[in-house]
């Protein structure tokens, strides 16, 4: 089943890579310029109506960033996962919030964590989980969570211990 | 009883507010014809810490507006950092009342890409904690949605079976809220000697309250006319909004994670789709109400079934240090909300790449709830957001 979708695929787009994990969930690689087409045919051809997620993953040593669409179809009970690759440095996509409404919650989320642009995506730049967040997006990878902590919360001075019997006489009689 | 008469907040939105060419309300709040109203993060009809930032016109909302945040600890950032092991305390924490989801996920995730075997008892185990998740994830909820329209009291009771089932989940795991419980390659423990015993009276009990809790709010006048026809849910949104779980199944939908793609032992059980097709807030609610009767029947079958002898943990060397080669994998399981899904990126290091949570919530809670907002009334706000039972660290992980 899943064989003869990507065959189909494969006269149309050129697939870049084709892994199979199992027998009902395979990930394709596709070009940014073609994915969103290739999701919209998966949809409407091939019955991959449920749109399952969409996330990015950083490959920071590689310059580029992967992102992920997940498909399944309930009938054929398979899941098609939909890979693209994009640069970094110029991190947008196609929006696909034109094929499910949903969609555009995922792209927001990728936007502020990520700093991924989809232009054309409804309320794209409304704060989604972060608010007023500036500087680097907090879900890249050379996001520097310690020196962030570091600077934004008061660091707490550790625990003392003292004597019971000294401090309640220094606290109750500081004068004797 | 006409459309009208069953759908009564599906009134005629020509008047207020004016929809603008790009589909957006047009809403001027210096015309004094509409106020703003936050509701939440807290407020006793928020599941949990989220926020809803109401326009309203008169007491109809006319936009809704989901806020979240206000619990983001970067789970996903954090797992990036730590060894695959070392993420087990931090996945039970995405979803509160059903830690047992993420745990199975996240494991699971873990043997498809590293071909670790899972004993026999060990998946039966495995299916036992997650339909008690099931079942005391139901028994909160009961607790929510009749709370969330004033039935204190049931309430209460229902929240006093959820402990009799976390007894148990402390008798098997030793924690009543975080278990920890399931690990690459099976369970931690061994079902300890007497439990099916204790878990059949505990089950005997609930079942006693379940009786009462049907009589005093399924069967309740003021409950039905509060939620029958409100709170609809078109069928044709199912795909669209990404809406799983009963809410789908309230919606005609007929598809159960647990059924459709059977995993761990629910092959061997014997259970049918729940599904019902008025998709208000009262089918949505009687239609968990029977899913959890059907749980409590799913805990005796595991039971009966379960071999008394066996591994419940394969031995796997050198967990600590464990690499995964490069790959990724998609798990989903079906957890009381519906699909919930794990996608993990291995690069072939000791720590993850990436790992995505997918909740049934993220869809729910905004997408979904924002469109289902407008034209309700302020009073039904709460109840129809207990109705999609959405828990918002699934949103902001």
């Amino acid at each position: 089943m899943l064989e003869n979708i990507i065959s189909e695929l494969e006269k149309q787009f050129q697939l870049e890579a084709v892994d199979h994990n199992s027998s009902d969930l395979v990930f394709l690689t596709i070009d940014r310029d073609h994915a969103v087409m290739a999701i919209d045919l998966l949809k409407w051809k091939f019955g991959y109506k449920h749109f399952v997620l969409l996330t990015a993953v950083d490959f920071l040593e590689e310059g580029k960033f992967q992102l992920t669409y997940i498909l399944n179809n309930p009938d054929t009970k398979t899941d098609i996962g939909v890979r693209v690759r994009i640069d970094r440095e110029d991190a947008n996509m196609v929006s696909a919030h034109h094929l499910w409404p949903t969609v555009a919650t995922y792209q927001r989320e990728l936007k502020e964590m990520f700093g991924i642009d989809f232009p054309g995506s409804p309320r794209l730049n409304d704060p989604f989980i972060l608010e007023g967040w500036e500087g680097t997006p907090p879900y890249r990878r050379d996001f520097d969570t310690k020196a962030f902590a570091a600077s934004f919360y008061h660091q707490r001075e550790g625990r003392t211990t003292n004597d019971p019997a000294t401090y309640m006489k220094e606290k109750l009689y500081p004068n004797e | 009883m006409s459309k009208k008469e069953f759908f009564p907040m599906d009134g005629d939105r020509t008047k207020y507010p004016e929809i603008k060419s790009d589909g957006t309300a047009d809403i001027d709040l210096s015309s004094h014809k509409y106020i703003k109203l936050w509701h939440g993060p807290n407020h006793p009809g928020i599941t949990g810490n989220m926020a809803v930032e109401l326009t309203l016109c008169g007491d109809e909302v006319v936009e809704g507006i989901t806020h979240v945040g206000y619990l983001h600890r970067g789970f996903e950032k954090l797992m990036e950092r730590r060894k695959y092991i070392q993420n087990f305390p931090l996945v039970c924490r995405i979803a509160v009342p059903e830690p047992d989801y993420n745990e199975y996920n996240y494991a699971t995730c873990i043997e498809n890409l590293t071909g670790i075997d899972v004993p026999e008892k060990g998946m039966w185990l495995r299916t036992l904690t997650l339909e008690m998740a099931r079942l005391q994830g139901f028994l909160m909820w009961i607790g929510g949605m009749a709370g969330a329209i004033g039935f204190g009291t049931v309430g209460q009771w229902a929240n006093y079976c959820r402990d009799l089932v976390l007894d148990r989940f402390e008798e098997l795991t030793g924690g009543r809220i975080y278990h920890i419980y399931i690990l690459p390659g099976g369970v931690r423990n061994d079902i300890p000697e007497g439990f099916k015993d204790r878990m059949e009276k505990n089950l005997r009990e609930i079942e006693g309250f379940m009786k009462d809790i049907r009589r005093a709010f399924f069967d309740n006048y003021v409950f039905k006319k509060r939620s029958v026809g409100v709170g609809y849910i078109d069928p044709a949104w199912v795909f669209d909004y990404g809406i799983v779980g009963p809410n789908a199944r309230a919606a005609g939908f007929k598809h159960d994670i647990r059924k459709n793609y059977p995993y761990a032992k629910y092959a061997e059980l014997d259970f049918e789709i729940t599904t019902a097709k008025d998709s208000d807030i009262y089918t949505r609610a009687f239609l968990r109400f029977e899913e959890l009767l059907k749980d409590i029947d799913l805990i005796r079958q595991i039971l009966d079934k379960m071999p008394e002898k066996g591994d419940h943990i394969s031995k796997v060397s050198n967990m600590m240090n464990l690499k995964i080669p490069a790959g990724e994998t998609y798990v989903r399981s079906e957890c009381t909300r519906g699909e919930y899904g794990y996608y993990l990126v291995a690069d072939g290091s000791e720590y993850p790449r990436r790992v995505n949570v997918r909740g049934p919530s993220y869809t729910h809670g905004v997408a979904l709830l924002e469109k289902m907002l407008v034209n309700v009334n302020i009073a039904d706000v709460a109840q129809l957001m207990v109705s999609l039972h959405t828990y918002p660290p699934e949103i902001e992980r």
